[in-house]
């Protein structure tokens, strides 16, 4: 039988881990709610540029002459994967999930003999990934220091990797994340970024717009700020998907904990009995045997 | 009092205003242009430049670093990639920028070069403004 003061002492350690995942908790509903303003605030935007980029997408499409970003480099040797998990654990299965999946891309990719190359932002999908694909790993940013994501973060990660595409050192980029969908559920999702992709179903714009400069001065123009638009649309459903993987994972922790005080505290009361039974039992005998 | 159309100014981080405009003065990639309601649609850049709203209860007036902006006859969308209001207290934000392109600008070969040394100078007219 375990002895009472253990007990005591693991029933107030356990109750201080309760308090401290419960405030964990409480603040991760609060940046949720923060981070998730901050998706819809941005919303508008990412919308009408995709709105406009499809058209314009759709009306030049196919066309040598459109730019690289669009077309592509008409290779797909070279993969990059850009890999968005949190700067901090105790998550819940956030950042294994991204990572998981990005692992399985790579896997595919390099079983069909393509080259892959991995950038990695935020510290905890670079931990895990350094482990099997340290050699593929080509750039690191760190957002420990960002309180809040902004668009310049994203464009500073799209100018990277922009840098890296005008030097042909990839041909298909694509950004792992997740996205948000509810507070207990969020999805990893793989989305490609160069060549752009758009998802807006507006038709060939061309018959309905006049264009200042022309429809491919605009696309030079616009295409490489795609790229950031879609990495800041993604920055802000990772913050608010990791936010909301924190707080269900501590409301479980506080709930577990919470079951576990009482199991000890079952225990404690039974073995506090045990012992003044045994105390009783010693007294009554020693008074009988006088 | 002109008709007036819908406008909208959003930059990638919020929505910076929305509502009734009776003409929105926009700096254009290849000079200003004003946009009424009725306009033929165009879709065209912008450059870093003061964007000028006049709405039925007064004028206003952003300054923006580049995007693009969308008209129709029925309201004008201006997506900004950074806007601010003209305001003394914002001359810092554009100030940074300033310092970015002219680092852009002494990095930039061949036919970037005119590019970044265009935005120089459209940013250093912009400041000249802000005052």
């Amino acid at each position: 039988m375990a002895n009472l003061k253990d007990l005591k002492n693991r029933i107030s350690s356990v109750k201080s881990t309760r308090k401290i995942t419960k405030a964990m908790q409480m603040v991760a509903a609060a940046k949720l709610r923060r981070a998730q303003e901050a998706a819809e605030m941005a919303r508008p935007y990412t919308e009408k540029f995709n709105d406009v980029m499809s058209g314009l997408a759709a009306s030049v499409g196919d066309s040598p002459t459109a730019p690289k970003l669009l077309r592509g480099t008409g290779s797909d040797k070279t993969h990059m994967l850009v890999v968005m998990t949190a700067e901090r654990g105790l998550c819940g299965g956030f950042n294994s999930s991204i990572v998981k999946l990005a692992k399985q891309r790579a896997e595919k990719l390099l079983g069909e003999g393509k080259t892959v190359k991995i950038v990695t932002v935020g510290k905890k999908g670079r931990e895990q990934l350094k482990r099997d694909y340290g050699d593929y790993l080509v750039g690191h940013v760190d957002l420990t220091e960002v309180k809040r994501v902004g668009y310049e973060n994203a464009q500073a990660i799209a100018k990277d990797l922009l840098t890296r595409f005008d030097a042909e050192e990839f041909d298909i980029c694509t950004i792992f994340f997740s996205r948000f969908e509810t507070v207990i559920s969020q999805v990893p999702t793989a989305q490609q970024v160069i060549p752009a992709k758009f998802d807006g179903d507006a038709p060939a714009a061309s018959s309905l717009y006049d264009y200042e400069p022309s429809e491919e001065g605009i696309l030079a123009d616009l295409l490489p700020r795609g790229v950031a638009v879609q990495i800041f649309a993604a920055l802000l459903e990772n913050a608010a998907s990791e936010q909301g993987a924190r707080m269900s994972a501590m409301d479980n922790a506080t709930r577990n904990a919470g079951e576990m005080i009482e199991d000890l505290t079952i225990e404690y009361n039974r073995s506090r009995q045990a012992v003044i039974t045994n105390e009783l039992i010693e007294i009554i005998s020693g008074a009988e045997a006088l | 009092m002109a008709d007036t159309m819908q406008f909208d100014l959003v930059s990638p981080e919020r929505s910076l205003a929305s509502g009734p405009a009776t003409a929105v003065q926009i700096p254009a990639a290849e000079g200003d242009m004003t946009a009424m309601a009725n306009h033929a649609p165009v879709i065209t850049i912008l450059r870093p430049g003061i964007l000028t709203v006049t709405a039925p209860d007064g004028v206003t007036e952003f300054a923006v670093t580049g995007g693009f902006a969308e008209i129709t006859p029925e309201g004008t969308t201006v997506l900004a990639e950074r806007a601010y209001e003209r305001h003394a207290d914002n001359r810092a934000a554009i100030e940074a920028h300033l310092e970015d392109a002219r680092k852009a600008a002494s990095d930039a070969v061949d036919h970037d070069k005119a590019g970044a040394d265009k935005m120089v100078s459209d940013l250093v007219h912009l400041l000249e403004r802000m005052q």
